[in-house]
């Protein structure tokens, strides 16, 4: 399952999603607002989402890791918004047999997400605003 | 004969436009790359983004796809997610 929201972001229904009899294992990783970016204060974040081509990119994501390990079930859910210091902004959530295969497919949706799912997010200070990783 | 394509913006090359969609005349046939110089000559600020794509219907796209006006066109800005 994967979707964009922009409401708080729900672990136990991801958690209940993914349980499976078959499951011996789960995964879940959440990205969260940090308070700071090289010791600037930040204030918010701001999350905006190609909603479209995200959603086909992060299915695309899930099949690829389907094939790759023996997954049974998953869930791939972003915010978008403004969200407070804390806020879980991405979960991702992974059951499969055996534990190996739910930590590396869960490292590797999370990475490829952030390399190629179009998803911005502006990082509000007291003294200013930046697009994350925009400039070189 | 016109080839007008429309492109949506998103972070911040919406902001460099200063809107979240513009429209633009190509040549016939138009290709991802004439689009691409073209909106940097508009907008020089582009030139300084650590990368800049284009979606054509969902999918990322190469400099020599060809561009249709009906197409889903996106400016593609360093994507930051997650």
């Amino acid at each position: 399952m994967v979707s964009i929201t922009t409401d708080p972001i729900d672990m136990n229904a991801a958690y209940q999603y993914v349980s499976t009899d078959s499951a011996g294992a789960i995964t879940f990783f959440f990205g969260t607002v940090r308070n700071s970016t090289n010791e600037r204060p930040v204030e918010r974040l701001e999350y905006e989402a190609y909603d479209r081509m995200a959603l086909t990119k992060m299915q695309e994501i899930a099949d690829e890791a389907c094939q790759r390990w023996n997954v049974r079930k998953y869930v791939i859910v972003h915010r978008k918004g403004n969200l407070a210091i804390g806020d879980i902004a991405v979960l991702i959530a992974v059951s499969t047999p055996h534990r190996a295969d739910a930590f590396d497919a869960c490292r590797y949706i999370i990475d490829t997400l952030k390399q190629q799912v179009p998803i911005w997010k502006k990082e509000i200070f007291e003294d200013g605003q930046v697009w994350v990783d925009a400039h070189p | 004969m016109s080839n007008r394509v429309s492109v949506q913006l998103f972070g911040i090359t919406r902001e460099i436009v200063g809107s979240s969609a513009l429209t633009l005349d190509l040549p016939q046939p138009g290709q991802v790359g004439e689009l691409l110089s073209n909106l940097k000559e508009q907008y020089p600020a582009l030139n300084g983004l650590r990368s800049l794509l284009v979606a054509v219907n969902g999918e990322y796209a190469e400099a020599d796809q060809p561009l249709h006006p009906n197409d889903e066109i996106a400016l593609i800005p360093p994507v930051s997610g997650g």
